[in-house]
Formats: C-alpha cells, structure tokens, sequence
C-alpha cells in the first residue's frame, strides 16, 4: 500500500523551515512566486489536498521563535503573527479588555483546529469567510509586514485588495504582527457569527466596534462584515451614519440596514442572498447593542 | 519534491524515518508505522476522527504534514491503555455505551484526553465544548459526554494522573 493510499494527498513540494522571520523573507526573496508561507496551516494544508493551490515550496515558520505573543504597550495591542487561537481563547488580557477578540477566536473553526490555526494566518489568507478580517476592519487595526526592503506598517482596511483571497503583500513579505488600537474609555465591541454547526464557515457575520464621546456621542465605529461578498467588507456608510449622535435603538437600526446594503452575498448551501443580507442586518443590531452594553459597563 | 529524515516519539516509543514533504503525518502513522487506530474520516480536517496529541495538544493529524512533526511528541489512541489496563475514557466509553460504529471512537477519546489533561472536572458544557471539532453521526454525542464524564471521576477518585504525552496541557 503506497502512503496515503487513495486518500487525498497535495502536489509535491519543497519543504524549508525558517527558524527566523529573516530567513523566511529571505527564502520568499529567493523564490518569489512558486514559495508559499506555512503558518498554522490549517486552511491551507486542505486546499493543497484539493490541489486549489500547488507552491513549489512550502517556508514553514511555527519554529521561527517569538512570532507568539499577546502584549499590550503603550496603548496598542500587539499579537505576534504565529498566535493560535487557541491562545486567544485562554488570555486573560484578550478576555477582560478587547472581548471582541474573543468572540472571533472562539468561533473560528472548531477548538482542534485552533490550537495551530494562527491569527496572522487567518488575516493573511484573505478569506472573505475568515473571521478575523471583519474584527480587524471593526478595530481598524494595523498589521506589520517585513520583506527585504525591511518592514511596513498598513492599515487594515487597505490590507484586502478588491480580488478575493489577495492582500497587498508582496511575494517576498512576512506578515508578523497585528497591531490594535488599545480600548479608550467608553469603547466596546462584538463580533455575531452565524453557523451551520461548529467548524463551519459563517452564513454571515457582524463585527461592531464603537467609542463614546463624554457626553454620550458616538466618536468611532468599525463595523466589518464576513462571508458576504467576495472580500472581507468594511460597512463605511453605516459606519458613519452613527458618528456624532447617542447610540440608540433607531440609530442602531439606521445603521443596520446600511451594513445590509453593503452586504454582497451571493445564493449557495448556506442559505439565499436576501436571507445573507438580512441576517447582516439582524446580526449588526445584536451586535451593536452587545458593543453598548460593553462600552457602558454591562455585558 | 524533498525528502526529510523525521524522528518522534509515539506512545513513548522512539520511531524516525524518511518522508516525502507532503506525507502528511496521519499517513506516516497509519500506512508507514501501522499504527492504526487513528482514523480517517473526511480528508478535510472537519471530522475530528484523525484527532492525535502533537506535545500535548489535540491535532487532526491530516492537517499536518509528517515532517512537522520531527522532534515533537505524540501520542495516540494506541497510548491509552497502560500495561493491559484500560485508560479511564476507554472505560467509560465501555461502561457508558459511548460508541456504536466506533469510527469516531479514537479521536474522540483523544480530544477527551486534552480536555481533561486542561480541565479534569468539566462541565456538560464543557466537554460538549470540547469535543466540538469531532463528528459523530451514531450516538447522538449522550452518551461520549456521559463516557467523558466517567473517565473524569475516576480519574479524580483515583487522583490518576492522565497519561500524558509530552508537556500536556496547552
């Protein structure tokens, strides 16, 4: 019997594993293309499988040390690229100040899985149906990248391109840290997934962050929607409409049927569009309201 | 195509050989060691039934490639019983009727063995929890919940420490 037998087995490749982050780009420099990153690889060992995507060469960073961390200095949230879900899940940091974090961690696929899947790589794979990038659009986070010409720092919201699984790294980037702005008073967030069953992919979901202003205005909000449409989706006319006024039930509703009209689901197995697009709406008020309640000191 | 000389150790036994980069470790296991009480369900990562312990945390084995695993403790579903003794969850999977088809069996007991390994008196919730990333389409989850459930009081009774693989834990 040959291994692996009549099962599933990927495209043949080169395997080389970096033990620093510079050796990673420098691997990436000298293969451009044909090189891919394995993170977590927990998305993209079964697209290999499916031979959806066939690297020449696989650059495997889990033994490059200290891409795992979850610190918070001088007011920004700094998670190191390589941090699992899994780690998410158990911080007491990510728990008590960013509990939007932990809503996302939680619901990605299922608690097996997240103890390799990374943050980093749940960002950098671009998946329209991955949790992370509409809770990173909602936070307006930033992430870091290092390449041979050294390292840059790109807003999230300019990180997804307008072409489904693409990012605006180059071939020879490493993506190595997500950075958050640390929550100022009043501030608080929620992120809805709607499911199927555990492990499944979102039929929709709502991320919301918001900030009041000492007299009860909304200063910021980030609302990010997953899995309807063919990118992670920043809701900016919803955002805006809640700026500079209470954040109430009408204003919340406003707000929802604008993040539903941004919302470009397409019919398949999980459910028609306009159902998509109406569970966008139900899941921005809950999470909305779930942010006041937050950002007030309820829960 | 490379090829890559691996060494473990599985159930505390040393094991090395030479693997293709895209063997992915559940086929190194099952087809190259013939250890085969690992399962394959889905070839997705979905199931849950490949479910192994790589240095103490539950791993779905088909999303990992062999040569990830140089240098890492494993264990299997092969590591439980010790010295002709049933471990506790295989016990309470007997004593509470826990399996029909038994295809799940394996990675269930596993993803059973990290939960207690991290938490040895969980919740109903919590071992539903726990065991949320391995399908079974037999039992209707009762009964594997009752055998989980059994495993962590005798192990308290007994203040057995789990057999562990690795560091355990997280």
């Amino acid at each position: 019997m040959t291994v692996g037998g009549d099962t599933l087995i990927p495209g043949s490749f080169d395997y080389m594993v970096a033990h620093s982050v510079d050796e990673a780009v420098a691997l990436l420099d000298q293969h451009g293309d044909e090189a891919k990153i394995l993170a977590g690889g927990q998305s993209l060992i079964p697209l290999l499988r499916f031979r959806l995507a066939r690297p020449s060469i696989l650059i495997d960073i889990n033994r490059v040390d200290g891409l795992e961390y979850i610190q918070e200095t001088d007011g920004v949230l700094h998670i190191g690229a390589m941090t699992r879900e899994a780690d998410l899940d158990s911080s007491s940091l990510i728990r008590d100040r960013y509990p939007i974090l932990l809503d996302t961690s939680s619901v990605v696929a299922d608690p097996v899985v997240r103890n390799w899947a990374t943050v980093g790589g749940n960002i950098a794979h671009a998946d329209p149906a991955n949790d992370h990038p509409a809770t990173m659009l909602a936070l307006g986070a930033r992430v870091v990248a290092r390449g041979a010409e050294g390292e840059r720092v790109i807003p999230i919201d300019e990180f997804f391109t307008d072409m489904t699984f693409e990012t605006v790294l180059k071939p020879n980037e490493v993506l190595t840290e997500i950075r958050i702005p640390a929550p100022p008073e009043r501030s608080g967030g929620a992120y809805f997934k709607l499911e199927r069953k555990v492990g499944d992919y979102a039929i929709a979901g709502v991320a919301a962050y918001i900030t009041l202003d000492s007299n009860g205005n909304v200063s910021y909000a980030g609302i990010g929607l997953t899995n309807v449409g063919s990118t992670p989706i920043k809701a900016r006319d919803a955002e805006q409409s809640l700026l500079g006024k209470p954040l109430d039930e009408a204003s919340i509703h406003q707000a929802a049927d604008l993040a539903a009209a941004a919302s470009q689901p397409v019919s398949d197995t999980r459910g028609p569009a306009e159902y998509k697009r109406d569970m966008v709406r139900t899941l921005t008020v809950r999470a909305l309201r779930k942010a006041l309640a937050r950002a007030t000191g309820g829960e | 195509m490379s090829t890559h000389h691996i060494r473990t150790t599985i159930n505390g036994t040393a094991y090395e050989g030479d693997v293709e980069a895209r063997t992915l470790l559940v086929h190194w296991i099952r087809d190259v060691l013939r250890l085969t009480g690992t399962h394959i369900g889905c070839d997705t990562s979905s199931c849950g039934a490949c479910t192994i312990l790589v240095d103490g945390k539950a791993t779905k084995s088909c999303a990992m490639f062999a040569v990830q695993a140089d240098g890492r403790e494993i264990m299997t579903v092969e590591g439980l019983e010790q010295n002709g003794n049933l471990h506790p969850l295989q016990e309470g999977f007997h004593q509470e009727h826990a399996l029909q088809c038994g295809y799940c069996t394996p990675g269930m007991m596993m993803s059973g063995l990290a939960l207690l390994q991290r938490n040895p008196n969980p919740t109903e919730q919590e071992i539903r929890a726990g065991i949320s990333g391995n399908l079974c389409r037999c039992t209707g989850y009762v009964n594997i919940v009752k055998a989980i459930r059994y495993a962590a009081d005798k192990m308290q009774a007994s203040e057995q420490v789990p057999v562990s693989a690795g560091e355990g834990g997280e």
